[in-house]
């Protein structure tokens, strides 16, 4: 098994038309995800690379039963893409796109908690099961089949972390790539939930960073929750605070949501926290008993 | 996107919040009309983008136009620091003379987005004048607290559960109801980040007005509003950083010796820490973007080159969708153009990692390569000792 992805997902990528959709929509497909149908305003009835495209996600899912969307859209038309996949019933959304305002992504957060969709993201690499399906822009060769779930705010530091862990043997069951803005659709919590749910899932490797509180709700959970060996990682020890490092969400503001103060809420729930990225991989091997 | 106190008023104001009469200068002697027309007593306020001017000597108390252009003269050009600036401090470039004020009580308003909830929190205090952080500090339970979905609105009963629990009265209490709307409208509708009223002024008599005011606002929604985007004062930003978003680069100043160049922003921000954890000190943040190009690869170098203070650089790419060959060819153009002295450390990872590889080797430049994280840390620190 594996969370939310796998090889009964059905895609329709939003934005298929587009250079970024075509390009991510190939890789996706040579990776053995089936994507169905392609959604762009104005271009129904075309055809991308083979894949028919609609000019509604309703229409979409009624012809070809899709039941997962992605998207690659410009950030101010993201917020009435994702609002349409849920209109639609879309079970589990990914978006890709940089650069959505708060404010939308606020919108967001409360239409999603009126229905049944599962948003991953904004400005995320997306959500991979190794050998199953992939939906993003994450580079699929690093990836191995296996049973460490990955969770992150990061993209590039996620496919650092990946990396290690296939190259010590240990593949992946899911690794999600949550994003870095400051009011994601799924947060640490969620995927923890779902990783406990997943038999086959049998250690976490959580990347933060600075900013909000995710962390800490993160490590509440765990310690009550969650008995599985994680190790993780927080990247930000050496900002400065008030400065947005790169992502929107990853600022320390008023004193809070410093790496320290996150990595502290992690050990004291039992979590392997590791100084720099360079030690995920081991850190798992040992937690694992497997060095 | 920051913005100064005059411009945060002027926004402010357009929503219905009560604000003093004042003016921004540039020259002091434009401040004596203005004094003359608030009827002599004025404030002169330093207007920096960095907290604490107070302090600082940044705000002064003129009783007549004479004093007011001689404060403006003093506080015009003067270097401010304070605890946000840092012991070089910032330039004064404009004042605002503003109608001074009689001051019965200071309240404190502020609104920012609770990224626990997904909503903004409109928060109240009676410690005005304090920040915020402080407050928190030492007396939590003052701080009173409203979330708000920005789409519907603050509800008025929010705004009176407030007025009462300050213990406001009468018109005081309506005119505060109405400003406490105001701002949250002001919030919401100019994608701001952040909206604060320190301190809320009661007057006298009985009036409500923002005594100060700072907002902040969401960049990624700044395309919305180019009356707020075109309010960008450039002088209050780093020089580096100013270049850099030039190109889209995500480039933030730091104070070390050692200049990086990542793509992704947390991979970028675990390289500065495993710098620091080896016991170097970055010179700089510098995501270079997740579909950059090799004509970023070489701005964002220039850029980073240019700081004095960088001694060595470390460049770490993960190749997922961006290519290794394509920023190997990047890094060997922009190092033969610029003439590159200092020692440079390359860390290449993923996609097409052996022609990126074979370009630098062949390339003639004195590139060290490493193969992890850990061992180009390690290579770049020993390199400026």
């Amino acid at each position: 098994m594996a969370i939310w992805a796998d090889e009964n997902t059905r895609v329709v990528v939003q934005g298929l038309t587009g250079k970024e959709g075509q390009f991510h929509a190939a890789k996706c497909r040579e990776y053995g995800t089936k994507i169905v149908a392609g959604m762009t305003p104005g271009k129904g009835g075309a055809t991308v690379d083979g894949v028919p495209v609609f000019n509604t996600v309703a229409q979409a899912r009624q012809q070809t039963g899709c039941n997962a969307s992605l998207i690659f859209v410009p950030p101010m038309m993201a917020a009435d893409a994702v609002l349409e996949a849920i209109d639609a019933g879309i079970e589990l959304i990914v978006c890709i796109s940089e650069g959505i305002p708060a404010r939308d992504e606020v919108a967001l957060k409360r239409a999603l908690d009126r229905s049944k969709s599962r948003l991953i993201g904004p400005n995320c690499p997306g959500i991979i099961s190794p050998g199953k399906a992939k939906l993003g822009i994450m580079p699929a060769h690093i990836h191995k089949d296996g049973f460490v779930g990955v969770v992150s705010r990061s993209g590039t530091l996620t496919y650092e972390a990946v990396d290690q862990l296939t190259k010590l043997g240990l593949g992946q069951s899911t690794c999600i790539g949550i994003g870095g803005d400051p009011v994601p659709g799924t947060n640490f919590v969620d995927v923890f939930k779902a990783f406990k749910d997943d038999p086959l899932t049998e250690a976490v490797v959580m990347i933060g960073e600075i900013g909000g509180t995710a962390e800490e709700e993160a490590a509440a959970y765990v310690k009550a929750h969650y008995h599985k060996p994680v190790v993780a990682f927080i990247a930000g020890q050496t900002a400065p605070p008030g400065r947005r490092m790169g992502h929107a969400g990853a600022i320390i503001s008023g004193g809070k949501g410093t790496a320290k103060e996150k990595m502290e809420a992690l050990a004291a729930a039992g979590i392997h926290v590791v100084a720099t990225p360079a030690e995920i991989g081991v850190t798992m091997q040992r937690a694992l008993g497997r060095a | 996107m920051k913005v100064h106190e005059y411009q945060a008023k002027e926004i402010l104001a357009r929503y219905g919040v009560a604000i003093p009469k004042s003016k921004m200068i540039t020259v002091p002697e434009d401040a004596r009309a203005i004094a003359e027309e608030l009827g002599g007593v004025v404030v002169i306020k330093a207007q920096v983008h960095a907290g604490g001017r107070g302090k600082a000597g940044g705000v002064k108390l003129a009783k007549n136009p004479d004093e007011a252009v001689q404060l403006a003269r003093q506080i015009l050009g003067m270097k401010l620091v304070s605890k946000q600036t840092g012991p070089e401090g910032t330039l004064v470039r404009k004042v605002l003379v503003e109608q001074g004020a009689n001051i019965a009580r200071e309240l404190y308003l502020g609104i920012v987005l609770d990224r626990a909830v997904g909503l903004p929190v409109l928060m109240a205090s009676k410690f005005g004048g304090m920040e915020i952080e402080e407050v928190a500090a030492e007396h939590p339970e003052a701080i009173l607290k409203e979330h708000f979905d920005p789409a519907v609105g603050l509800q008025a009963f929010q705004a009176r559960k407030l007025g009462f629990a300050l213990e406001l009265e009468g018109d005081t209490f309506k005119k505060f109801v109405k400003l406490v709307i105001a701002l949250t409208r002001a919030y919401a509708e100019t994608d701001a980040s952040l909206a604060e009223i320190n301190p809320l002024l009661i007057t006298g008599s009985g009036d409500v007005m923002a005594l100060d005011a700072k907002m902040n606002f969401d960049d990624n929604a700044l395309g919305r509003h180019p009356d707020i985007a075109a309010m960008r004062d450039l002088d209050e930003e780093d020089p580096y950083e100013v270049e850099a978003s030039k190109f889209d680069l995500n480039y933030i100043k730091l104070d070390g010796t050692i200049g990086c160049m990542v793509n992704g922003a947390g991979l970028a921000m675990g390289t500065m820490d495993i710098i620091k954890h080896h016991g170097g000190s970055p010179a700089n943040f510098l995501d270079v973007g997740g579909g950059a190009s090799q004509e970023r690869v070489e701005n964002a170098f220039r850029i980073l080159l240019s700081d004095p203070a960088v001694k060595a650089v470390l460049i770490n790419i993960f190749g997922g969708i961006v290519r290794c060959d394509m920023i190997a060819a990047g890094v060997v153009a922009a190092a033969k153009n610029l003439n590159v002295s200092v020692p440079i450390v390359v860390r290449l990872q993923g996609t097409n990692v052996e022609e990126g590889r074979r370009i630098l080797a062949e390339s003639g430049l004195k590139l060290e390569a490493a193969d992890t994280m850990a061992d180009a840390a390690a290579k770049v620190v020993a390199a400026v000792r």
